[in-house]
């Protein structure tokens, strides 16, 4: 549309508006203050009550129509976030029931006590009861859910199970590394000043450290259904964050600090494209701190799959040592009776990633 | 007496500490631009804060489009911003500019310096009754350090690697680093610049509210008959004095990490567009963030405690009826000043944050709930059975009340920590915010503009330009912030310039194509206000009557149009609290009424 066309219109709407409120304002003179302060007195009251009604019904249809889009549709993803989930549910049941009572009664009482000739206003100054009773209510209420609140809060921000896979995630504007320990379950050390992303060290992995030999670097993170997985979150310039909405968990990802978090996937990703009726639905990594231009673009993906599947998937991975030093990976190595060494040294690599009972 | 009526300043004994010069001797510059004079000071605060308000607003609507019509381009957007809208869209570094510019400029310069700036300039001294502030002279320098301020601010905008562009909370090493970013570059020192001048302004006032407070109340006035605005405005004050150097703190030391080479946020970082590795090593992001939200949070109380006060006093007047429990109202107030210091890392919750240190802080956080709840109880029993007059001021005042409810109880989610790891930096923090401090501080500072415009300009605003304001806006903030909670709770990001490549969150095309008409609207609807203020001071009905809305305070004592000094003889004595309305079957007794023999007891 033409902007100009637009501006001249809003205005017109201007204008006409002025023009009524100037109009209103004479007529108002000529009726006496009096008279007119009953007449809007009473018209606003009505929109109070009006406001009040359509507002909860608004509310209401508000609720009918975007709850499915919210994620408590699907049910928390993680076995961790069913507290979550369950916790919310509580506090909006809490905070409803005040909320609806409220705003029912500042309306309400707005309209039900607007002036009227001849009535006067209760003077009423002080209570000491009923300031008491109010006060002990929020604060009993509140006692309960910060109950709640504070022994699911302790109990997911605690040591991940023992039993737990180890993933790395590091944050850069923009995108996401994932880093898996390897065979012997180890994440190598890094400094970030070995970082070279021409000789394929991207992370600052320290070659000195044998542990890194075996560091995995695949491009999709990889987890195990019904498997706790520790993610140890870092960052290489700015702040970033792991956001992990159907987990219902985020952690910040800070250059220099490492950071941790643990959950347990409950549902696979094709579980979850059914589950959804989404056949293109992932579950998607969220960087939700806000880290430069391109912040509303650094997504990842998390691929849920069962044991089998992830086993599979990580054979495909070669260690990241060999990608810095193509002469020492054994696949390239030919004269060294090539397909033998192909098969049974990444099979060995993914089933030690998880050192574990499940293994295959 | 027509000597003690000219020289005002002889008449009042020891009151008055400070000199002034006489209305008639000054010239045009010391009495609009260089004013001592407290009114002239808050009517400059308030003018800057609505020029600020639409450029901020402005900004707001910018984004929305982008966020509304992430496929559509606008041409005349490319006529208005230049290379920052090639091609009629908004180019992403330019979309956090603005992101961040909206954030600054409304937080600080229009619900800090335009609210409190406004309000407490102008009603410390007519409601203690006092002649002026405590001084004068910091008074006018706090003025000008934020017009300083505003100017290297607005400044920023023009240069060629653009504004700042790191968000309002301007984390390190975002902001410290001038290559993660182009607005990491000059526009963040002049954005420190800018911040550094306001926190001045913002001391210089503070320490002259607290002063003038302690110090210059008329005879009679004791701090149990303040009115309940000036409590309000005491608190902010201290809020901000104990709480603004802390964040100018946090703010040097970036400003020395960015320009000196010191690594008090930086540490092992690689820096991706120039591939180098900076040397700095040992330093921590996150203690910016507690500097940072040392103030961050207190800020949220400088902002909201005086759109409060003013709605206690407003819905008291306008229901004719005294304001209920007003000890335990200061009590409540006192309360969130003191817990407002002890909760800020609730908004690092997600950071790494010990636990243990996390938990403390969940307990703290939602023990501020209490005394907002007992503040909220207290307004629904000052209207109940009341007389209510619905004057502009009161309705905004009850849409004040309304919006404090709905975007407090948000607060009890983000509040707890183990739903905050769900819900922080999603919609659903946006929608609380901006409910219960944007708004609703927005509707505080409206409901005062609307009641006290006949005592700043000696003519009313217009009453119907006043309703179709208020129901417009109300209806708007609703549609606008209501269901971002639902987007906030699908996990949806805050600070995103386009969700159409997410699976988890482009469902709400729709809704948010909704939410930026309703904000564009709403923009237009304030512009209405804008024009009935502006016109107002000059073609506004002229006020005949000394007290119209029949209110008790001393600034209804004054003449219609008071001069320097405010009370052209003596300071009226205070014999009683503010609220004495509807007692013993009298419509209101002011302040300055001695309490008559058979009056029954004081509240």
């Amino acid at each position: 549309m033409n902007i100009w066309l637009l501006l001249l219109v809003v205005a017109m709407i201007f204008l006409v508006i002025f023009q009524i409120a100037k109009a209103s304002e004479y007529v108002s003179v000529l009726k006496g203050e009096k008279k007119t302060r009953s007449q809007s007195n009473k018209v606003n009251a009505y929109l109070m009550l009006a406001f009040l009604i359509l507002g909860l019904i608004g509310a209401y249809w508000c609720n009918e129509s975007l709850k499915g889009q919210t994620l408590f549709a699907q049910g928390s993803a993680s076995i961790e976030g069913e507290k979550i989930d369950s916790m919310f549910m509580l506090t909006l049941a809490v905070t409803g029931i005040v909320f609806v009572i409220t705003q029912v009664l500042l309306f309400w009482f707005s309209f039900k006590y607007r002036e009227k000739e001849g009535r006067t206003s209760f003077y009423f100054a002080h209570s000491t009861k009923l300031e008491v009773i109010w006060t002990a209510i929020p604060a009993i209420t509140l006692t309960v859910l910060v109950v709640f609140g504070l022994r699911h809060w302790l109990k997911i921000t605690g040591p991940a199970p023992k039993d737990a896979m180890v993933v790395e995630i590091t944050g850069q504007q923009f995108g996401w590394t994932y880093r898996y320990p390897g065979d012997d379950g180890v994440l190598g050390k890094r400094n970030y000043k070995l970082i070279n992303p021409e000789a394929n060290n991207g992370l600052g992995q320290d070659w000195e450290d044998k542990a890194n030999h075996d560091d995995l670097i695949p491009t999709t993170m990889y987890l195990v259904k019904g498997k706790p997985v520790k993610l140890v979150i870092g960052s290489k310039d700015v702040i970033h964050d792991v956001g992990l909405p159907h987990f219902r968990l985020k952690m910040d990802a800070v250059p220099g600090i490492p950071t941790t978090l643990w959950f347990t996937p409950k549902w696979t990703t094709e579980e979850m494209r059914e589950k959804t009726g989404n056949p293109d639905f992932e579950y998607e990594i969220v960087c939700d701190q806000l880290c430069g231009a391109s912040h509303y673009a650094m997504r990842g993906v998390i691929k849920v799959v069962s044991q089998a599947d992830y086993d599979a998937e990580m054979i495909k991975v070669k260690p990241n040592y060999f990608a810095a030093f193509p002469e020492k990976d054994p696949a390239k190595q030919k004269e060294l009776a090539p397909v033998v060494a192909d098969t049974t040294k990444p099979a060995a690599t993914a089933a030690v990633v998880v050192p574990s009972k499940s293994k295959i | 007496m027509s000597e003690l009526v000219l020289n005002p300043e002889l008449a009042h004994g020891t009151h008055d500490a400070g000199h002034h010069a006489h209305d008639h001797e000054q010239s045009f510059v010391s009495k609009y631009i260089f004013s001592m004079d407290h009114k002239t000071i808050a009517k400059q605060f308030l003018i800057t804060g609505i020029v600020w308000a639409i450029i901020g607003g402005l900004f707001s609507v910018l984004f929305r489009l982008q966020l509304g019509f992430p496929d559509q381009t606008f041409p005349w957007l490319e006529d208005l911003l230049g290379r920052w809208a090639e091609g009629g869209r908004i180019k992403q570094e330019f979309y956090y500019a603005l992101v961040t510019m909206h954030g600054t400029v409304l937080v600080f310069f229009v619900l800090t310096a335009g609210l409190s700036g406004t309000f407490s300039n102008f009603l410390i001294p007519l409601q203690i009754g006092a002649r002026d502030m405590a001084s004068p002279m910091l008074n006018m320098l706090s003025y000008w350090f934020f017009f300083g301020a505003s100017v290297v601010m607005v400044s920023s905008l023009f240069i060629q690697t653009g504004p700042f562009s790191g968000g309002w909370t301007a984390y390190p090493p975002l902001s410290a680093v001038g290559d993660m970013s182009p607005g990491s570059k000059l526009g963040v020192d002049l954005w420190i610049t800018a911040m550094a001048l306001f926190v001045v302004s913002s001391l210089l006032g503070g320490l002259n509210y607290i002063a003038t407070i302690l110090n210059m109340r008329t005879k009679g006035m004791s701090m149990t008959r303040l009115p309940l605005t000036i409590w309000a405005f005491f608190f902010t004050a201290v809020l901000g004095v104990l709480s603004f150097p802390v964040l100018f703190s946090g703010f040097i030391l970036l400003l020395f990490d960015r320009n000196l080479g010191t690594s008090f946020y930086l540490s092992e970082i690689y820096v991706q567009a120039t591939q180098q590795a900076l040397p700095n090593e040992g330093g921590s992001a996150i203690l910016y963030q507690h500097l940072f939200w040392f103030l961050g949070h207190p800020e949220v109380y400088i902002i909201l405690l005086p759109a409060m006060g003013m709605a206690s006093e407003i819905l008291s007047t306008n229901s004719r009826k005294p304001i209920f429990g007003y000890m335990a109202m200061v009590g409540s107030l006192f309360a969130i000043a003191i817990l407002a210091f002890l909760v800020w890392a609730h908004h690092m919750f997600v950071t790494g944050l010990n636990p243990f240190l996390g938990a403390a802080f969940v307990l703290l956080t939602l023990l501020i709930a209490v005394p907002s709840a007992v503040k909220v109880f207290n307004w629904l029993t000052t209207i109940w059975k009341g007389n209510i007059r619905f004057t502009p001021a009161m309705l905004f005042a009850l849409g004040f009340v309304s919006l404090f409810i709905s975007g407090g109880l948000t607060g009890i989610f983000l509040g707890n920590s183990a739903l905050d790891i769900h819900l922080h930096d999603t919609y659903f923090v946006i929608a609380h915010f901006h409910i219960v401090m944007g708004v609703a501080s927005f509707f505080g500072m409206f409901a005062g503009v609307y009641h006290w415009f006949p005592k700043m300009f000696g003519r009313y605003m217009n009453n119907t330009l006043g309703y179709i304001h208020f129901w417009g806006t109300l209806v708007c903030a609703y549609v606008i912030f209501w269901p971002m909670h639902y987007e906030g709770l699908a996990g949806m990001p805050r600070r995103y310039y386009d969700f159409s490549q997410w699976q988890s969150f482009k469902q709400f095309g729709d809704l948010n194509q909704l939410i930026t008409i309703a904000s564009i609207i709403s923009f237009l609807l304030q512009l209405v206000f804008v024009f009935n203020f502006f016109y107002s001071i000059f073609k506004g009905r002229k006020v005949l009557s000394l007290n119209p809305w029949g209110a008790n305070t001393l600034e209804w004592t004054t003449p219609l149009r008071p001069g320097h000094g405010n009370w052209p003889g003596d300071i009226p004595e205070v014999h009683r609290w503010a609220y004495d309305y509807g007692k013993d079957g009298v419509d209101h007794i002011p302040q300055t009424v001695p309490v008559g023999s058979n009056e029954s007891e004081q509240h």
